[in-house]
């Protein structure tokens, strides 16, 4: 028995973190955020040297080979620095093309593996319906037609992956970048290092790559995952500034963190959060080993963490003061993306509902 | 990653099936709310030895029921054990089919492991002994423990005391000894005792005929532990101790005691406590009980009065009592901070829930009830994987760090929540007391949830476990002390 991380996983984390560490500290956020489409294709090939674009992608076609637990790490740590950029649309599209069809895989993976080619997935259609039993969006001829609503950086994407049905039922199509009849309407969102965008199809020209949703439902599991991971990335990054902030924030003669009002705060925090880390490890090892506990494990571990992530931004910009509530101060930008970790892909209260639906009870 | 199949996993619910929810009337089934009336019964420890056993039975049942119909494979982490340790496994399983026959288990009291942790001593007859004595000689109990005291002396390796847990359960032979002598005054005698008081205490009390209650805490020294205040003064071979102890767990069946007493008045309040073993038989000892909030009396106080302890009777040097006894409250922690007490409650959430119609409808399909079984069934599971991440860092030789000091507060707190929802789907019948045959489960619930105060308060206090956090865990600073 081993339940925990292997050497060679501990390196590939200290790896991504050193990288990130030097390579896109909060200055080089705020500069990426900023900018118009969120997205720095440096940033991004240097991701994709150390193997975050391709991790998942299998070896023979040049990827890392490597599983979601993997994937995961990485998400917490692209988590804990708030690093901006399409990685989620990305990985989740690599998995659901992994359940596609070879000419696809052969197609797109060589080059996602390197990072050349940025994948997103279109999964979400109205407010709040992210299961692919309930798509509207229609395939007929090989041209789609529908909307698709939350879009992870469907403006840089080379393809996005689009749940859609036709005459066989759900599936998934691939429309490559610039096809004509589609529309692409960026929206304002709250968290400013993930931009997500409205996607109009009106005939657009797809490929259809896999029957049946599997694909989707792999898309599905691996997103809540990777989100569970990057919320447990961004708590444990609050935890940690606001403690070094208890230690250095003076008042009524003395650091503040000497007081229990705001050590057992903290305390709390870290009960609730150190335990919940194992929770999206598990979740991750499950979909990589234990399939038929994946689909509930996901969808307990992104609720469980996505809300512990919201609880502990609060305590964090509390304990911060008036100093928190200011744009200077680096805090919002992970109460930003913890309003992304919390309703992409669904709220808590569905995941949890789907958890007990699954559990047959 | 191998195809899987997506509709199966999305319309059926893993080595689940349908929702089992019992047929009204079914055997073991309790009745609709609905159809509940009321009727008089007195709690659980006013209770005729009849209604007694009629009411085990019936919680036999019950549990029996959860066993079958609700601790399924969904909840067991499967992760799987290296082939040295499959062998070793296959080892322990014929080290059993030796020595532990089936006319053994048919002797075992006829309890369930939950009704157990409810207040049923482990067996420590002859046949009892016999086989913790065999299974020391061959390292499968004590193993922390040296062999010429009665112990299996085997280097540490969690996974190998875990299986040998898992299997001795599985069996129903006697279980290592978990309570206060084995669990806190083994360990410090070990490390502070002379030869005399180790061969004197320590295999009798690892076979249960020596048992031990703890005097540490004081009506004024609770959380503030060391200002302790009864005292021993020296005259000629005797400590004459005078005081008084509270929250004495089992004082009044305790044959000994281990306590700190304050034996140098003149040094500073770490430097001048003692750690003495007393006899309970010596006369000026008077135990009372103290009755808690569910009306049963667990705890005790304990009145020294002029109580004369054998010199040769304290362990470690004089005024080191307070260091001694660290040894003791780590494994205390470590003894309560374990997530099986929440898992065993949340299952029996879960089987109320499907039991229960409040209101004309079943319990389960109240969507705000499952939405907060699933918000705690996720923090059970954080509770049980971090548990496996500790088991796996200590096997290293690393300590858990964070992820270890948080195990107490963490688990207590998720008991005690998950009792609280219990009471919930239990409606209005929450009113009924444990023992009560109307009350859900016979309330052994109800048992749970009140019992669950001093699992959370026992072993240092939630704000005493957030201290801990906060400045061994984060690095804070500690707050004035006196």
């Amino acid at each position: 028995m081993d339940f925990g991380l292997t050497e060679d996983q501990s390196l590939l984390q200290d790896s991504i973190k050193k990288f990130v560490e030097a390579e896109c500290p909060p200055t080089r956020v705020r500069d990426i955020m900023e900018s118009d489409d969120g997205h720095d294709p440096a940033l991004w090939r240097g991701l994709a040297e150390l193997g975050v674009a391709g991790m998942t992608v299998p070896a023979e076609h040049g990827g890392a080979g490597l599983e979601l637990l993997d994937l995961a790490l990485a998400s917490d740590i692209l988590g804990w620095a708030a690093i901006p950029g399409p990685f989620l649309g990305n990985a989740m599209a690599t998995a659901a093309l992994s359940q596609s069809d070879a000419d696809a895989q052969e197609r797109w993976f060589p080059s996602v593996a390197t990072g050349e080619t940025v994948l997103t997935v279109a999964l979400g259609e109205g407010i709040g319906e992210w299961d692919a039993a309930a798509v509207q969006t229609r395939a007929t001829g090989g041209k789609l037609t529908g909307e698709k609503s939350l879009v992870p950086y469907a403006e840089i994407a080379d393809v996005i992956l689009v749940t859609a049905i036709d005459d066989d039922g759900p599936g998934l199509w691939a429309v490559e970048r610039g096809a004509s009849a589609m529309e692409i309407t960026a929206l304002s969102g709250n968290d400013l290092t993930r931009r997500v965008a409205h996607v109009r199809f009106d005939g657009a020209s797809a490929r259809k790559i896999a029957s049946g949703r599997i694909a989707a439902d792999y898309a599905r599991d691996v997103g809540l995952v990777l989100l569970a991971a990057d919320a447990s990335g961004g708590a444990h990054r609050c935890l940690e500034m606001t403690t070094e902030y208890a230690l250095t924030r003076e008042q009524f003669g003395q650091v503040i963190g000497a007081f229990q009002g705001v050590k057992h705060q903290l305390a709390n925090l870290a009960c609730d959060l150190e335990p919940a880390v194992s929770l999206w490890w598990y979740a991750a090892h499950a979909f990589d080993h234990i399939q038929d506990k994946t689909e509930r494990h996901a969808a307990l571990a992104k609720s469980h963490l996505t809300d512990l992530y919201d609880t502990t931004v609060r305590y964090a910009i509390e304990l911060h003061g008036g100093i928190g509530f200011t744009w200077e101060y680096d805090l919002h930008l992970w109460f930003r993306r913890a309003m992304f970790d919390r309703a992409f892909l669904g709220e808590s209260s569905y995941h949890r509902r789907r958890a007990a639906d699954l559990a047959g009870w | 990653m191998a195809v899987r199949d997506g509709t199966l996993l999305r319309h059926e619910a893993p080595g689940n099936g349908a929702p089992r929810r019992p047929e009204p009337g079914a055997r073991g089934a309790l009745p609709p709310m609905a159809h509940r009336t009321r009727r008089g019964a007195g709690p659980w420890h006013t209770a005729s030895a009849l209604a007694r056993t009629r009411l085990l039975r019936r919680i036999r049942r019950l549990l029996s029921k959860w066993d079958r119909a609700e601790r399924v494979e969904e909840y067991h982490v499967n992760l799987k054990y290296s082939e040295e340790y499959q062998r070793f496994r296959e080892e322990v399983r014929a080290f059993i089919k030796d020595h532990w026959t089936a006319e053994d288990v048919a002797n075992n009291p006829q309890l369930s492991e939950m009704a157990q942790g409810l207040g049923s001593a482990p067996r420590t007859d002859e046949r009892a002994t016999a086989f913790r004595r065999e299974a020391a000689k061959r390292g499968y109990m004590y193993r922390h423990v040296p062999r010429a005291y009665g112990g299996g002396e085997q280097p540490p390796d969690p996974l190998k005391a875990t299986i040998i847990g898992e299997e001795f359960k599985a069996a129903k032979t006697p279980p290592e000894l978990m309570s206060q002598g084995p669990a806190m005054l083994i360990p410090t005698l070990l490390a502070h005792g002379s030869e005399e008081q180790k061969q004197e205490f320590v295999e009798k009390t690892l076979l249960g005929h020596i048992r031990w209650c703890q005097g540490y805490s004081e009506p004024g020294a609770g959380s503030d532990l060391a200002s302790l205040r009864t005292t021993g003064v020296l005259e000629g071979d005797h400590w004459v101790v005078n005081g008084q102890k509270i929250w004495t767990s089992n004082a009044r069946e305790a044959d000994w005691m281990f306590a700190l007493i304050r034996t140098e008045p003149d040094e500073a309040k770490h430097d001048g406590i003692s750690y003495l073993l007393i006899d309970m038989k010596t006369p000026g000892i008077d135990v009372r009980p103290l009755r808690q909030m569910d009306g049963d009396a667990h705890f005790n106080e304990v009145f020294f009065d002029n109580v004369r302890v054998p010199r040769a009777s304290m362990v470690g040097d004089r005024g080191q009592g307070w260091y001694v006894s660290r040894s003791t409250l780590k494994a205390e922690r470590a003894l309560i901070g374990n997530a099986s007490m929440a898992r065993r409650t949340f299952d029996g959430c879960v089987a109320l829930a499907q039991m229960t119609e409040v209101r004309g409808h079943p319990a389960i399909q109240d969507p705000v009830i499952r939405d907060r079984l699933t918000e705690l069934e996720a923090r059970v599971l954080a509770a049980e994987y971090n548990g496996f991440r500790l088991l796996t860092e200590s096997a290293k030789g690393h300590d858990g760090g964070l992820a270890g000091l948080v195990t107490k507060l963490h688990t207590s707190t998720l008991a005690h929540d998950v009792s609280r929802l219990a009471m919930d789907i239990s409606s209005d019948a929450a009113m009924l007391a444990p023992g009560e045959e109307r009350a859900p489960f016979s309330g052994m619930l109800v048992q749970s949830y009140i019992m669950y105060y001093a699992l959370a308060i026992g072993g240092g206090a939630p704000n005493i476990q957030r201290n801990v956090i906060g400045e061994r865990g984060l690095g804070l600073p500690r707050d004035v002390r006196r």
